[in-house]
């Protein structure tokens, strides 16, 4: 190797070591930019919003049936929880339209006639993975519905669903909030929220649920 | 200001420690761990009501019955039918991965009409219509011409209204040809009808018996029904009871055994009169129903004394006498000892005198419809329809010979001999065959030539559900529905010691443009008119079903099986309807001697050295069921190692052929050959080559096909002198490195 080239190469390593401003400036601006990435564009991106395929209004609803949520959300005869209502409880009033509402003209043509099934948007819908019995929680514990679904009883029409583009699943299981926090035990539905239920109220700790097996209680 | 290497460096880092800070990372890993548990193809059960449906499985004779899991309207799971008499909620791995049968990819979508060279896969959809008019329009055209006779039909089921059917079809339009799949079944009624006089089939009380002698029965690999044998298996081991399995491959059953018998193989008629000659030489025997109610003792007895002593039949079997005698001892010792016949799991005849030996030794013992003994059960008798009144078409059709000659001459006390249709010689040639439930171009033992023979008949009828072997080259396919889809009477015989029946019912709407096969054979009859018509007054086959189940039609249709739960076997004063009015040795119109020494197998010594004998498995369906995809994962890699049939060989004549564990070889036999892998073996004798059966499919199923090779194409029949049935247990064969 040459003198010179010795010499260009130490002018060039100063060089590199030169003022910290636009080092820092640089810093800032991959902060800032991520940050907004992160809080502002991050969940618009993740979510699609949905509208479901028929409005509904619960509190309309409620008035006219003579049993709470459990005349549409009922308990089958062997125990297991029938969930979102199928075209067939509809039907049980609505073969025919009952008023004039758009709604109600959509449910009609759209599903009564052709006997098709409503292709609601679940809220609540847990991953596929997940087993939950409604029959230990909503008649063995006597939990009311409102503990984990919230007061969507009396709602006079359903929200914007918004959709996790990665997983399929609703928004509000993970919950509004993207950093988790929760004022309402309905804000959001993960496996820490069962859990800290379950030890909160003491629910059979040291039983099978907390043992080795316990993971295929909830996770078949 | 110079924007280098380091700002942009310093962007990425600033960039990462703010991403850290926002909710991104921590939602991404949660997000993707869920959809990472949640691929779109991992099968999830559907959301809906879940139910259960009960019905009967059809896929074995077993008669097991059987829970349908659904969700709405969608088959999910098959388990056991807890509280039935049969199975009482077990299953076998068969029974369990029926709903593969249900969507299997060979289900014929609809009926078919060949359009290309037999075999060659191209296919045509026609409407029923038509395919039911061709039908008529053949059987009419032989019928114009008196020929009746000319149409043959192979039926797989033996009771019930749909092999009833079948026969009533071809009796009121003049055919004598109704053949259906031989079984241990067969050799077992002959056996009853000569014994006992009667028309009765076997029935065990196994789960009294103290005892259990079993002459090479897969006890517990499918023989009988068996999940009930599981059942039976678990009860003798928890109280203590004895079980001697004598075969000549240590199977699973006789791994399980407190006493595995290595006998040479198709010898043990010979064993079960060493026993008996120990038995009666030392009047170890029950004097007192021998001497009151039975016949013909004494031929027996002299024929045992003196062909049958110890040391011959030690030289016979391979067992020593020693060996012997402590098992007479042993058997006749136990208060209530059962004897039980039928190789594997009882697909093949047995020579009828190796059946009437193992028989007389449960008759010498006297444990005879008696608790824990061998009962003889009234066969399904429900079925009463009226007489068939026949023109002179069929009354003439009826008088010819029988195309398997079953019936006359020398085969006199056979009702059907399927196993001698490809060899077959009559003065006529059969211009149309029907068949249903059956699949003989892969079950029949020298298959090939079932399928040369079936290739040449010039009208071939499959109602079968799925492209099988037999279907594949046939001229038109019928299909039926899957069993989930339809109604059928399935009337249990395999060894049950009461009456029962089990109804199949339509679970799922028909998920392809099939048919129930009862209703085409209505239809058919009904179009050819006259009085072939008129022996089928019925609107549908369910009609038929109901009208002919009567009272039991509402039992079968809520609980899924019926059961004469006060059946009781008749006492010994009124148990024999033989001339004598006794249990019968054998009178004088049946050749006793000799022949109990079992029947040499086909081919010659010297260019085959070896003996090849089949085996059967819980894990391998060899009937007209194919393997469904889930049944095939479960086959050992000691069985199918990629698309290569292993068969298994003692290391002893392995080293003198140069063979070792996972060679390469060609086996030949003189029916054919085939080239396999080597699985080295002690629980199977020297000289001898084990194969298992249910491999080897030609169809095009990708889950069966190409794997392994099918042993019927190796195997050629042996007829039974007495019977004609086919009662091969093996046949010469050779190895050779390749």
């Amino acid at each position: 190797m040459s003198k010179q080239e010795d010499q260009t190469t130490a002018v060039d390593a100063k060089k590199t070591q030169g003022p910290a401003g636009p080092v820092i400036l640089f810093f800032i601006i991959g902060f800032a930019a991520s940050l907004v990435v992160g809080w502002g564009i991050f969940p618009k991106l993740l979510y699609s919003q949905k509208h479901q395929p028929v409005e509904f209004n619960h509190v309309l609803h409620q008035e006219e049936v003579s049993d709470g949520c459990e005349s549409c959300h009922y308990f089958r005869e062997d125990g297991s929880f029938a969930g979102i209502p199928t075209l067939e409880n509809c039907m049980e009033c609505h073969e025919e339209a009952l008023g004039e509402s758009e709604a109600e003209e959509k449910l009609i043509e759209e599903y009564v006639i052709p006997e098709r099934e409503i292709p609601w948007l679940v809220y609540s819908r847990q991953p596929a993975c997940v087993y939950f019995p409604h029959a230990a929680h909503v008649i063995k514990a006597e939990m009311a519905c409102e503990t984990c679904h919230g007061d969507i009883g009396n709602s006079d029409r359903l929200k914007v669903y918004e959709e996790n583009r990665i997983t399929g699943y609703s928004r509000d299981i993970w919950g509004k909030n993207m950093i988790g926090l929760k004022k309402n035990t309905w804000d959001r539905m993960k496996m820490d929220d069962c859990s800290a239920c379950h030890v909160k109220e003491n629910v059979r700790q040291g039983s099978v649920q907390t043992t080795k097996g316990g993971c295929f209680v909830c996770h078949k | 200001m110079k924007i280098d290497r380091r700002c942009f460096l310093s962007l990425v880092i600033g960039g990462a420690a703010g991403t850290a800070l926002t909710p991104l990372p921590w939602k991404l890993t949660d997000d993707s761990s869920i959809w990472s548990q949640n691929w779109p193809w991992t099968p999830v059960v559907a959301k809906g009501e879940t139910f259960y449906e009960t019905s009967a499985c059809p896929l074995c004779p077993g008669g097991c019955g059987i829970f349908i899991r659904m969700v709405d309207d969608r088959t999910i799971k098959i388990e056991g039918q807890a509280g039935h008499p049969v199975n009482d909620g077990g299953v076998c791995v068969l029974g369990l991965s029926g709903l593969q049968l249900l969507y299997s990819p060979t289900r014929v979508t609809g009926p078919m009409k060949r359009i290309g060279n037999r075999g060659s896969g191209k296919w045509e959809p026609i409407s029923w219509d038509d395919a039911i008019g061709e039908v008529v329009a053949k059987l009419s055209d032989l019928r114009a011409n008196a020929q009746p006779q000319k149409v043959g039909c192979i039926s797989g089921g033996r009771y019930g209204t749909i092999p009833e059917l079948f026969k009533r079809l071809m009796a009121a339009y003049g055919s004598p040809n109704t053949m259906t799949v031989p079984s241990l079944q067969d050799s077992l009624q002959l056996t009853m009808k000569i014994m006992h006089g009667s028309d009765a089939v076997f029935g065990y009380d196994l789960e009294n018996a103290d005892f259990i002698l079993s002459f090479g029965s897969g006890l517990i690999e499918g023989w009988g029904s068996p999940v009930r044998m599981f059942r039976a298996n678990s009860g003798w081991k928890e109280n203590g009871i004895e079980i001697v399995q004598i075969e000549p491959r240590l199977s699973n059953t006789a791994a399980k055994s407190d006493q595995w018998i290595a006998i040479k193989p198709g010898t043990e008629a010979a064993l079960a009169m060493g026993i008996m000659h120990i038995m009666i030489s030392e009047g170890l025997y029950d004097r007192n129903f021998i001497e009151q109610y039975t016949s013909g003792f004494s031929g027996w007895k002299s024929l045992v004394m003196e062909d049958y002593t110890p040391d011959k039949v030690a030289a016979i079997t391979g067992v020593p006498a020693a060996g012997i005698q402590k098992l007479a001892k042993r058997f006749s010792g136990a208060s209530r000892p059962l004897a039980l016949c039928g190789r594997g799991q009882g697909d093949e005849p047995l020579a009828l005198k190796e059946a009437m030996a193992i028989h007389a030794l449960n008759a010498l013992t006297g444990n005879l419809n008696q608790p824990g003994g061998v009962w003889a059960v009234p066969k399904p008798d429900y079925i009463e329809w009226p007489d068939i009144e026949m023109d002179d078409v069929s009354e003439n059709g009826l008088a010819a010979r029988r195309i398997d000659g079953a019936g006359s001459g020398k085969y006199s006390l056979a009702s059907s001999l399927l196993n001698r249709l490809p060899d077959a010689e009559n003065d006529y040639a059969l211009e149309a065959l029907l068949i249903c439930n059956a699949n003989p171009n892969y079950t029949m033992a020298n298959a090939r030539a079932f399928q040369e023979k079936i290739g040449k008949i010039p009208f071939v009828v499959s109602f079968s559900s799925y492209m099988d072997e037999t279907a594949m080259h046939a001229d038109l396919i019928l299909p039926n529905h899957c069993y989930l889809e339809r109604y059928e009477d399935l009337p249990v015989t395999a060894g049950m010691a009461r009456p029962l029946i089990g109804l199949a019912r339509p679970i799922v709407e028909p998920l392809f443009d099939t048919m129930n096969v009862g209703d085409v054979l209505i239809r058919i009859a009904q179009e050819l008119g006259g009085s072939v018509a008129d022996a089928f007054p019925w609107d549908s086959y369910e009609a038929c079903l109901e009208e002919t189940l009567g009272d039991k039609w509402e039992i079968l249709n809520e609980e899924g099986f019926w059961m004469d739960e006060d059946f009781e076997a008749a006492v010994w004063e009124d148990a024999f309807a033989t001339e004598s009015g006794k249990f019968e040795f054998g009178n004088a119109s049946l050749d006793l001697s000799p022949g109990f020494n079992g029947l040499t197998p086909e081919g010659d010594e010297t260019s085959y050295p070896l003996v090849l004998i089949p085996f059967d498995s819980m894990r391998l369906s060899n009937n007209a069921v194919t393997n469904p995809p889930f049944v095939m994962k479960t086959v050992e890699d000691t069985v199918l190692k990629g698309n290569f049939g292993l068969v298994e060989v003692n290391p002893e004549t392995a080293s003198s052929l140069g063979l070792s564990e996972g060679s390469i070889a060609q086996l030949k036999t003189p029916k054919g050959e085939t080239r396999v892998k080597i699985h080295l073996y002690h629980g199977v004798m020297p000289g001898v080559v084990a194969m298992p059966k249910g491999l080897g499919h030609r169809t095009k199923d990708t889950f069966t096909a190409g794997k392994g090779s099918n042993i019927n194409e190796l195997m050629g029949p042996v007829e039974d002198q007495a019977s004609g049935l086919n009662v091969a247990w093996g046949i010469r064969a050779k190895l050779a490195k390749a």
